[in-house]
């Protein structure tokens, strides 16, 4: 424990890195000089060769976000765009490579950074890009044999009215009709018009087999214990509709392959539809345990393009020091819950999620007094946050045994993170960390180690619990977090185990910076908590940004590409539980079908931000 | 209610009973006798199944768990497979991908069984109604029982979702074969389940489909004959 990442460095990357790479691939990598913009495009024919040269030379070892946007009317291409990361901290290289549209082809780059997996295949699935040499190139949030690729902007959705809200029916005119009416088959459906159900047989199924199979012909060959085993979509461990198709030895797995998707609820299509402003609510529900953090991310993403304009003033002192206090009662509220699952994974079914639950449920009674919802929080704002916290914390519910229903505020956050919280947590240390059931079922299970932890973009404490100190509030900071004094949780073995030790230390470490948060709170008492102007849709430059914060689950995303209009051209989440699914069949590979279990709760996937 | 109440709602008002004898003594026929026995037994023990699809499940853990505890409405056994379950509380986002199973699911529960819709999206779309891969609401495949609206529901408004469901059950009546399918002789027919096609597929709107074609050819004639 206790190692920080260094503090970022000051020179620019993308400078350093055009130096050494144009000396090198002369013409074919370029300075990205659009207005808004930065980093730096490379050829799409020697993009394997100079991603190579980042990764190696330049040593950019971790590579956060991989996604497409698609430039219909502004060069008629669609382009991959990558961040890039030194493990050790700092700012990202920005790199990207642009294909035509009607022929999408990219090299791929799993050879260099194997996480780039499913981006890559997320990529091919909602914008179409082919991307050469890849593995196992099919669909991934839609199934195989869906028709088009949704993300393109000349694809419309069957309940598709106008390019761009606010939309015409709504506001001003308010003459709403419900979109079934308009639909031949009243639903969310539209087919190709040659397509007919008659002897029609869907591909996807058999599709998620296709690179997970047996080799042999299971009626007349099956003189073998292999078996294919599918968990889920309905399975009661799989923390959702997560669902993982697993060729077994006996009981031990050989090969494991996720397949999601069945909570794809189209978020940037809509995102991208939605005008800024009316995307923060839809955050809240990519992972829906943390939408405060979900919040803060989005927040500091378009305020980063706001700062590219005239009239943008930052969020004051109070309003991020509200925002720190919330996103760390939200980590704190996670990893319990986390901790609580984990345990309901090993068989412990329910009790120690209970014992888990009580805390989360008096956080949850701050959020709702304060933001007006339980889970759905909706808070942020650009340039500070919705509102104050308020004096006292009452509420409408009468419960004998509930006495913290009119408190002043800021008694009721002293008890918590002074007395319940700090006890809750001694509390679930002492009964579980020695465990019977976690020791022997935890330790050495589901190992990935540090290099394949880094090469596969896991993040989050599944990335710490693997040796790696890396942690965006210290690695490329925002908000107050450089002047809170806290560390860095980080273990070594990289099983189940230290991942529940990581957040058990990381639980520690938010309770040492909310007893930092609450003077600071007392102190800036009457201050403003927001600067914007109020409006219903605020000026944003044209241009990218990519927010990140840590969020509970690990380093958490926004890609937004604007053209300095209401509405978003590109909204893209890097989610931290998508990604780190992609190390998933590392971690599985040679031990047995019930540690798939563990390991699958151990690194706390919410499925909200899985499949978005 | 007090017993006293309960046998004065199971009298017979044809049938005079001494003023004494009322608080003791019901006259009844059979028929009413088994629904309220019934109906009793099954009100204070829906099973559900294990089974979140999304945001809503979090509070429905919630409700699960010591503060709001759904034990009260005897429903705390949460059964992982649908052959044991006679609640389905659809809890989140219906997506295509994902309705293909659920409908299977359905089939598997044993009759009598339940559907909950629980939180905006499963009632009709939600937030995420315009969405290439969101079903717009579960009812457009399943029967569902009750609603419950909220995004997500608060663990209030589910407990008073099981409580609408308990009195849709007392409602319920052996006799009446119509309104009550399982009352009927046999098993209700199963539900045919979608397919994966270009998009998602109800093999129930075939004949909306043949219509389509058929006017998508006549009007591709029309064209011709115009040229």
């Amino acid at each position: 424990m206790s190692e920080q990442a260094p503090v970022a460095e000051t020179i620019s990357p993308t400078e350093e890195a055009l130096e050494l790479l144009q000396k090198r691939f002369k013409k074919t990598v370029r300075r990205d000089d659009r207005e808004g913009y930065g980093g730096i495009v490379v050829d799409a024919s020697r993009l394997e060769k100079v991603a190579a040269a980042i990764h190696d030379d330049l040593g950019y070892d971790y590579l956060s976000s991989a996604t497409a946007v698609d430039y219909l009317g502004q060069g008629d291409h669609v382009e991959m765009v990558y961040h890039a990361y030194r493990i050790a901290g700092g700012p990202a290289l920005v790199f990207k490579a642009q294909t035509p549209r009607d022929e999408a082809v990219l090299p791929t780059l799993t050879g260099v950074w194997p996480g780039v997996d499913f981006q890559e295949r997320e990529a091919w699935d909602l914008m179409g890009i082919r991307f050469d040499g890849h593995p196992n190139l099919k669909r991934i949030l839609m199934w195989e044999g869906f028709h088009g690729h949704p993300l393109r902007k000349d694809w419309h959705e069957p309940f598709f009215e106008e390019e761009l809200k606010p939309f015409g029916s709504r506001w001003p005119d308010g003459h709403v009709q419900r979109s079934e009416e308009h639909n031949p088959y009243g639903k969310n459906v539209q087919y190709p018009a040659e397509w007919s159900p008659e002897a029609y047989e869907s591909p996807a199924e058999p599709a998620i087999y296709d690179n997970i199979n047996l080799g042999v012909d299971v009626r007349t060959d099956l003189a073998t214990d292999r078996v294919i085993v599918s968990l889920g979509p309905q399975h009661p461990s799989t923390h959702g509709v997560f669902r993982m198709v697993v060729r077994l030895d006996g009981e031990t797995i050989e090969g494991l392959e996720p397949v999601m998707g069945y909570l794809h609820r189209n978020h940037e299509k809509i995102g991208e539809r939605n005008t800024f402003i009316q995307n923060m609510p839809y955050t809240d529900r990519l992972d829906y345990i943390c939408s405060l953090s979900n919040n803060l991310g989005y927040a500091i993403s378009i305020e980063q393009l706001m700062a590219l304009g005239a009239r943008y003033e930052p969020p004051t002192y109070r309003a991020e020091v509200i925002r720190v206090l919330m996103a760390e009662l939200t980590r704190i509220v996670n990893h319990v819950w986390a901790i609580g699952f984990l345990l309901n994974d090993l068989g412990a079914f329910f009790t120690p999620m209970m014992y888990a639950v009580i805390e989360r449920e008096l956080i949850l009674d701050f959020f709702e007094a304060t933001t007006g919802s339980r889970m759905m929080c909706n808070y942020m704002r650009f340039g500070g946050v919705a509102a104050d916290i308020p004096a006292r914390i009452r509420g409408v519910a009468n419960l004998i045994n509930d006495r913290v229903r009119d408190m002043n505020t800021m008694d009721y956050l002293h008890s918590l993170i002074h007395e319940r919280l700090p006890r809750a947590i001694d509390q679930l240390d002492e009964y579980l960390t020695t465990s019977e059931i976690m020791t022997n079922r935890c330790m050495g299970v589901g190992v990935l180690t540090r290099d394949d932890a880094i090469a596969y973009s896991a993040a989050g404490p599944v990335l710490r619990a693997s040796g790696v100190p890396y942690d965006v509030r210290r690695a490329e900071p925002y908000s107050i977090y450089p002047d809170l004094d806290f560390d860095v949780a980080v273990r070594y073995h990289g099983d189940v185990y230290d991942r529940y030790l990581v957040r058990l230390d990381e639980l520690r470490q938010s309770i040492r910076i909310l007893k930092q948060v609450l003077p600071l709170l007392n102190d800036t008492d009457g201050q403003p908590v927001f600067t914007g102007r109020g409006v219903y849709s605020p000026r944003v430059p044209a241009g990218e940004s990519y927010g990140r914060v840590e969020n509970p689950k690990g380093e958490l995303g926004f890609y937004v590409v604007s053209e300095g209009k209401q509405n978003p051209r590109r909204y893209h989440v890097r989610a931290p539980s998508f990604i780190n699914l992609t190390a998933l069949e590392q971690m599985c590979k040679g031990h047995k079908v019930a540690d798939v279990v563990a390991i699958l709760g151990s690194i706390d996937i919410v499925l909200g931000e899985t499949d978005r | 209610m007090t017993d006293n109440d309960f046998l004065k709602e199971l009298h017979n008002p044809d049938v005079p009973v001494p003023e004494g004898m009322q608080s003791a003594v019901a006259v009844t026929n059979i028929g009413r006798l088994m629904d309220s026995i019934y109906n009793w037994g099954r009100r204070n023990s829906i099973w559900p199944m294990a089974f979140g699809l999304a945001c809503c499940a979090i509070e429905m853990i919630a409700t699960a768990a010591s503060r709001y505890d759904q034990a009260r409405f005897g429903m705390e056994v949460i059964r992982a497979s649908p052959r044991q379950a006679d609640l389905m509380i659809v809890s989140g986002t219906v997506t295509k991908k994902m309705v293909v199973p659920i409908v299977r699911l359905y089939n598997q529960m044993p009759e009598p069984k339940y559907v909950l819709a629980m939180g905006a999206c499963a009632c009709g779309g939600g937030p995420f109604k315009e969405g290439y891969n969101v079903v717009s609401g579960v009812d457009k495949f399943l029967p569902v029982d009750v609603y419950v609206p909220g995004c997500p529901p608060t663990p209030q408004a589910l407990l008073h979702g099981f409580i609408a469901l308990q009195k849709k059950i007392d409602a319920q009546s052996l006799g009446n074969y119509n309104s009550v399918p399982w009352y009927g002789r046999g098993p209700s027919d199963a539900i045919p389940v979608p397919v994966l096609g270009p998009d998602l597929y109800d093999p129930r709107q075939g004949h909306i489909m043949r219509r389509q074609h058929e006017a998508a050819q006549s009007a591709a004639q029309d064209k011709q004959a115009d040229a």
